[in-house]
């Protein structure tokens, strides 16, 4: 009889949702009773500098304090970035401005922002502990909230004219607009662009939850602060489970957010015809089976986007379309722009004051510091280069190595560079380098990644009936690299060198600078320069160094990587 | 004309982008368009004649440069009109489901959840799409992807119901089938829409399901006609007053200088556009293996024969069959004659020629009738070095054509100036130069 075993299979299957809802529930209780408990220790009075214990067992709860702050950052600068994406998308005037101002903010180096923002928020609640916690989320927010904004910006500008006609024909509502037609559509790119933020998020950890700005020393329970303690006190095994701990997070986080996220934005996929692979994941499948979640989304989330979407609507429809602005906005909006310039104006000027304090010797220290740090993030890009796309390709052209080695490679991205800093400085300074020549290697950490996962995409991307003409043409090795392969995985490895140049730009403040063993290393470089400037609380260096930083990232953007950038979309363009 | 007051009119509507220099790149001349209850409206012109500018312009979408959209008299500023367009790419929401695409615009008109479903399972099933109500787009085929389009654009109960190309991306006999659907519903009174207004470049398209026909001519988009069809519905595409009137648009169109008279049995209504000055002349974007495709077809046929008769030969669309027979037309290799085109004795020679005499017969043609490959060749020999940077030629060409059309004209140029060995191009650097010395 077929009856019992269906009965049994619901009955099973039932058993299994309970389960999941059981097992939701749970998390979300114990992660409302994390918040609250932490919430109280920020709420509780200020301690300046909290001693960071190095016993394993604190682990967890650091670990769950590192957490919160990236999400509460990565939150900030989620909405951020759909705000600013979105005005920079549909003010033309402001987009002038606004898109250019993106690119200097996203060179500046999180550390520059350090004192301005840790002084303002400390002054804002100077008796509370949530000022310095405030200031580190505001930290690395100033990492995460870039290129968010971007992606955001370059989807709504992506959208395809019928469908933005669609919309505007059928007289969507700014809120409908929103959740059926934009957020939608760049879905996909925020979820890739949120990953690479929270990466960069427990990248700069280190540097935001302790440092010491002039007389003052800020520590933050965290990870970071943990790992920065262990490498000062230069306790191998602390470091290690320091490392074995975040790696432990991210990993976790790998498998029950992104995963998950990529996952389920593939329905957001703008293709007309579905594709043969999609992306899948096992939490996600789980979640789906939940009852406990359908339910909420069918009686609480869904009702509530109704009563807003026919709120606004309504309301649309009550007042004209293409009503012009009333006098009283418009000039509410210049009186705003106004005092936004003038505030930038007398910064500026400010600026320029503290920095004509500047000494003969500090300019000098600055000019070699650029050359230096110039240098250094060459030859990183270079080794990388060379290691990574013989590499890559490799890997790319051999579906079955891809298999085993990209899921390895991933792991040993996702461990934030600057956690490995401490385990790379024991081994070198043992073997009696400096941290000179240690700094490339603490940038190629970062950077080589990027290199080797854009070298698998573009090399797998090359149709294989170019390689079978390679192939029956008897090409020679340096014809096949020179004819087929370089050509081919051109605008593939553009993209990775452009964000290897910018995360090795930024990561020079952590490599070239490094507390260890109770005394500072450090290296000419203008990285160095700005983390010393913070520690020693000289802003007119601080700023200076800052303003050379961003220059030679900007001038470099547009002078070599924007023309190559042309080139690949143009002439290198693999097109069906 | 039609006897009731129109619903949408367009009074003297322009486009156009004014340039730096303060002159004016025109894309739409003046132009005076009314739609009327109880039609089926179809604007015809090839394609980048400005027919889809002139349907946003009517719907509301896009505003003109000069001139006005009245909508029932009234100004169309500041109100949005009640139309619903269907679109070539269909423009469908890949997230939502077709349920979901279909109720999106009642949610805009804050519809309560009830109605909304109400209404839009009542047109899906009127489309043909019951059944399919929770499936994604992607599932769907390119035939049953527009049906969703059509059942979005008429659950809102539109007035005039727009259509940009609905059938051209899909297969001929979807195509005809949703055609004869389309027609269906609007015969049967099925359909809420009082008018429709579809742009087409398929001529035959026009003709089987317009009540009137507008043809627009290009550079910039002008009326050249402006008819009533006067054949009942069912229409026969073998009937003679059918292929009497393809024929008809077909002369229009390839000899848009030339006044045509409406075949006589109907009303003639033919609203001829003023005769435009002669303005630069301008290469259609045709390749020569395709003049010569064409030429040697046309040997095969006695050297002679129907437009009409010819692009059916070749199951081309207008769209595709007019550059290539303005280029031949230019190029002196055939000539035309009341809708027939007669292979000239050049013609003869270069399409009997093997492929280096070609060549050489290309480049005489080509230097003796178009100027833009004379003025580039003489450019160049003036020149020491034999060599120019296309942007001097891209400069040129902006003083007459729209930024883009200027690229396109430069690229035609330079196709065919490598073809007739005339002069060559290093795309790399961007730069002509003559290969002999």
């Amino acid at each position: 009889m077929t009856t019992p075993t269906i009965t049994n299979a619901i009955f099973r299957e039932r058993a299994k949702s309970r389960l999941i809802d059981l097992f939701i529930f749970g998390a979300t209780l114990a992660i409302f009773y994390l918040i609250l408990s932490i919430g109280r220790t920020w709420l509780g009075p200020f301690t300046p500098a909290a001693p960071i214990s190095r016993n394993p067992s604190a682990l967890p709860a650091y670990a769950a304090y590192s957490l919160l702050r990236i999400a509460i950052a990565y939150a900030l600068s989620l909405a951020f970035a759909l705000v600013y994406g979105y005005v920079a998308a549909y003010r033309a005037r402001a987009e002038r401005l606004m898109l250019p101002l993106l690119d200097v903010l996203q060179s500046i180096p999180v550390l520059s922002f350090l004192p301005g923002v840790m002084l303002a928020m400390v002054a804002l609640f100077p008796r509370r502990e949530i000022g310095v916690e405030m200031g580190a989320i505001l930290l690395i927010f100033t990492g995460q909230a870039w290129n968010l904004a971007f992606s955001f910006y370059s989807s709504l500008k992506g959208i395809p004219r019928e469908l933005d006609e669609a919309a505007r024909i059928n007289r969507f509502s700014w809120w409908q607009r929103f959740t059926q037609l934009e957020l939608p559509y760049s879905a996909i790119g925020l979820v890739w662009n949120s990953m690479m933020s929270v990466a960069g998020g427990w990248f700069f950890l280190m540097a935001c939850e302790m440092f010491v700005l002039g007389s003052r020393d800020f520590r933050l329970p965290g990870l970071g602060s943990y790992l920065q303690t262990a490498a000062s006190a230069g306790d191998t095994q602390a470091i290690l489970w320091g490392l074995g701990a975040m790696i432990g997070v991210i990993v976790m986080l790998d498998q029950l957010v992104w995963r998950p996220l990529i996952a389920w934005s593939d329905k957001f996929k703008f293709e007309q015809v579905e594709s043969a692979v999609t992306p899948r994941s096992a939490a996600l499948d789980m979640l789906r089976l939940s009852n406990a979640l359908a339910f909420f989304q069918r009686k609480a989330v869904a009702p509530l986007n109704e009563r807003i979407t026919l709120f606004f609507a309504r309301r649309a429809d009550a007042r004209s379309e293409s009503e012009p602005a009333s006098r009283w906005t418009r000039w509410a909006a210049r009186a705003l722009a106004a005092i936004a310039l003038a505030g930038i104006g007398y910064a500026v000027v400010k600026a320029i004051l503290l920095m004509a304090h500047l000494s003969g010797g500090e300019i000098g220290e600055l000019a070699r510091g650029a050359v230096a740090t110039f240098l250094r993030v060459s030859v990183a890009l270079l080794i990388g280069a060379a290691w990574a796309i013989p590499a890559g390709v490799k890997i790319g052209f051999n579906p079955r190595l891809a298999r085993v080695a990209q899921p390895l490679a991933q792991i040993a991205a996702s461990v934030p560079a600057t956690a490995l800093f401490p385990v790379v400085l024991l081994v070198l300074i043992q073997v009696g380098g400096g941290l000179g020549i240690a700094s490339v290697l603490l940038l190629l950490l970062g950077t080589q990644w990027y290199i080797l996962f854009n070298a698998i995409a573009g090399a797998m991307a090359i149709p294989s009936d170019l390689k079978e003409a390679a192939s029956v043409f008897r090409f020679s090795r340096a014809d096949r690299w020179r004819l087929l392969i370089l050509p081919g995985i051109f605008p593939h490895l553009i993209t990775g060198m452009v964000t290897a140049a910018g995360g090795a730009w930024n990561a020079s403040i952590i490599a070239e600078y490094f507390h260890f063993k109770g005394r500072i290393l450090s290296t000419t470089g203008l990285g160095a320069t700005i983390s010393h400037a913070t520690d020693t609380g000289a802003f007119d260096l601080l700023l200076a160094a800052t303003v050379v930083m961003a220059a030679m990232v900007v001038t470099i953007n547009r002078l070599v990587w924007r023309r190559l950038y042309r080139l690949a979309e143009t002439r290198y363009k693999l097109e069906t | 004309m039609a006897p009731s007051e129109p619903i949408i009119e367009a009074r003297a509507v322009e486009k156009f982008y004014p340039q730096p220099d303060g002159r004016r790149i025109e894309v739409i001349a003046p132009t005076d368009l009314a739609i009327y209850p109880g039609q089926i409206v179809a604007l015809l012109g090839a394609s980048g004649s400005g027919k889809s500018t002139l349907l946003r312009m009517l719907a509301g979408l896009a505003r003109p440069s000069a001139g006005e959209v009245l909508w029932h008299n009234r100004p169309l500023d500041g109100q949005a009109p009640d139309v619903a367009i269907v679109f070539q790419s269909f423009a469908l929401f890949p997230w939502l489901t077709v349920l979901g695409n279909v109720e999106a615009p009642l949610k805009a008109r804050g519809e309560s959840a009830a109605r909304r479903r109400k209404r839009a399972l009542k047109i899906l099933d009127v489309v043909g799409l019951d059944g399919f109500e929770t499936a994604y787009p992607k599932e769907l085929s390119g035939g049953m992807k527009q049906r969703v389009g059509f059942a979005r654009a008429l659950v809102v109960e539109p007035e005039v119901l727009f259509m940009d190309e609905p059938f051209s991306a899909l297969d001929v006999l979807t195509a005809e089938n949703l055609r004869g659907e389309l027609l269906e519903l609007w015969l049967d009174r099925k359909m809420p829409a009082r008018a429709i207004f579809i742009v087409t470049h398929n001529i035959e398209e026009a003709v089987l399901l317009a009540d009137r026909i507008i043809v627009l001519g290009r550079h910039p988009a002008h009326i050249l006609t402006d008819f009533q069809v006067d054949l009942e519905h069912p229409r026969d595409r073998k009937s003679g007053r059918f292929v009497e009137l393809v024929d008809y648009i077909y002369k229009v169109l390839t000899q848009p200088k030339i006044e045509h008279a409406l075949p006589a049995v109907g009303p003639p209504h033919a609203a001829l556009a003023e005769h435009h000055a002669a303005r630069y002349q301008m290469l259609p974007h045709a390749r020569p293996g395709g003049i010569a495709g064409l030429l040697e077809l046309m040997i095969d046929r006695g050297g002679r024969d129907d437009i009409y008769h010819l692009a059916d030969e070749l199951a081309m669309e207008v769209d595709d069959l007019l550059p290539i027979i303005e280029a031949a037309t230019l190029l002196g290799f055939i000539r035309l004659e009341e809708g027939d085109a007669e292979i000239t004795p050049e013609g003869r020679a270069f399409a009997a020629a093997d492929i280096l005499t070609r060549k050489l017969l290309f480049k005489d043609a080509a230097l003796k009738h178009v100027i833009l490959l004379r003025q580039i060749e003489r450019a160049l020999r003036a020149k020491a070095d034999r060599a120019l940077p296309d942007d001097f030629f891209r400069d040129i060409l902006d003083e007459h054509f729209g930024e883009e059309e200027a690229q396109r004209q430069l690229s035609t140029a330079i196709h065919w100036g490598r073809y007739g060995e005339i002069f060559d191009y290093d795309a790399g650097g961007g730069r002509l130069f003559l290969t002999e010395p």
